[in-house]
């Protein structure tokens, strides 16, 4: 199959969890006081779900733009981390512009399964990004504009979509490597701490989530330091 | 409404540039051994911290949630792709929930 096919394929899962996700969004933006363009706008302009929810609970009070960026910074910074990781994997030719242009749809999602490629090619990233951007907006859209039509009990089951997807990339590799179990071990046991303890329960979760992520794969690179050929073999 | 546009530029220009300055400008190959292991964990530190607990509350109730984390995991250690996976996830939750509200 061809690069963008494949992606866009890749990212079907994907745009299925995020229409679910973002048709939340739509209809909390709207419960805020939203109209339905304006979620729709903030949705196709940054394509981030713990960011964007945190940015609507800020624009409903005036003025405060420091508040925003230092949110949206911190909520964000993952995404860094995630640039700069594919940066090392992506084909000689994925360079430029097309980074610039195509750096916009790095989420997490697009981004682990980008990840799970020897080698990015942009087309295959650009296919991988389509279905989940149409998602996300459409989503957005539905939501905002005709609110909670769906069953519940269907809405509920689509919300899983989205972490049996997290499963199908992480599992896999965890079998057969040790190292990465013991990471996702120590990351699933830090958010669960800060998910549940006193006073670490407080801190906003787009936080928490850099902060585990970033402590787990910090432990697995000094206890577990990967070779070259390591690295090659586990993908 | 002045503020809304204003807010708009801080929300997406922040996370635009938070993506894609370091993707479009890192062109050398990392060569530290330590900072190239934390890079190749993190997608899965990353994954593994916004699924868990997470998830579990994601759908209307931590039973059917846990059993559908369950079933996918099963497949997906067995090494089935994304989209299945995530199919089998999400009928499962509605096969639970379903059985939870009408059998008991």
């Amino acid at each position: 199959m061809k690069p963008f096919s494949r992606g866009l394929r890749a990212g079907i899962p994907i745009g299925v969890g995020y229409l679910s996700v973002s048709f939340t969004f739509g209809i909390m933006a709207v419960a805020y006081g939203f109209d339905w363009w304006q979620a729709l706008l903030i949705s196709m302009m940054t394509v981030t779900s713990a960011g964007q929810l945190a940015g609507i609970g800020i624009m409903v009070n005036p003025g405060q733009y420091l508040e925003m960026l230092i949110s949206q910074l911190t909520i964000n910074v993952r995404y860094s981390f995630m640039s700069v990781s594919l940066s090392q994997k992506v084909a000689p030719a994925f360079s430029g512009l097309k980074r610039w242009l195509l750096g916009f749809f790095m989420t997490d999602e697009i981004f682990a399964v980008a990840s799970a490629e020897k080698e990015v090619d942009a087309r295959f990233f650009l296919g991988l990004s389509i279905v989940p951007y149409v998602g996300w907006s459409l989503g957005t859209l539905l939501g905002g504009l005709i609110g909670n039509v769906l069953p519940e009990m269907i809405m509920n089951a689509l919300c899983l979509a989205i972490y049996g997807m997290f499963l199908a990339i992480v599992a896999p590799v965890a079998k057969t490597s040790r190292a990465v179990l013991a990471v996702v071990a120590a990351a699933v046991g830090l958010h669960c701490l800060f998910y549940y303890a006193p006073l670490l329960r407080d801190i906003p979760s787009g936080i928490t989530i850099s902060i585990c992520a970033i402590a787990a794969a910090l432990l697995g690179a000094l206890l577990f330091p990967v070779a070259d050929e390591e690295e090659v073999a586990a993908e | 409404m002045k503020d809304f546009w204003i807010y708009l530029l801080i929300l997406a220009g922040s996370t635009y540039l938070i993506r894609a300055i370091p993707f479009a400008l890192l062109k050398k190959k990392i060569t530290n051994r330590t900072i190239r292991s934390f890079l190749y964990y993190i997608p899965y530190s990353v994954l593994a911290a916004m699924t868990l607990p997470a998830a579990l509350y994601a759908t209307g109730s931590m039973i059917a949630a846990a059993a559908g984390l369950v079933v996918g995991g099963i497949f997906a250690v067995r090494g089935k792709g994304l989209t299945f996976v995530a199919v089998v996830s999400c009928v499962t939750v509605f096969a639970v929930e379903c059985i939870l509200t009408y059998l008991i």
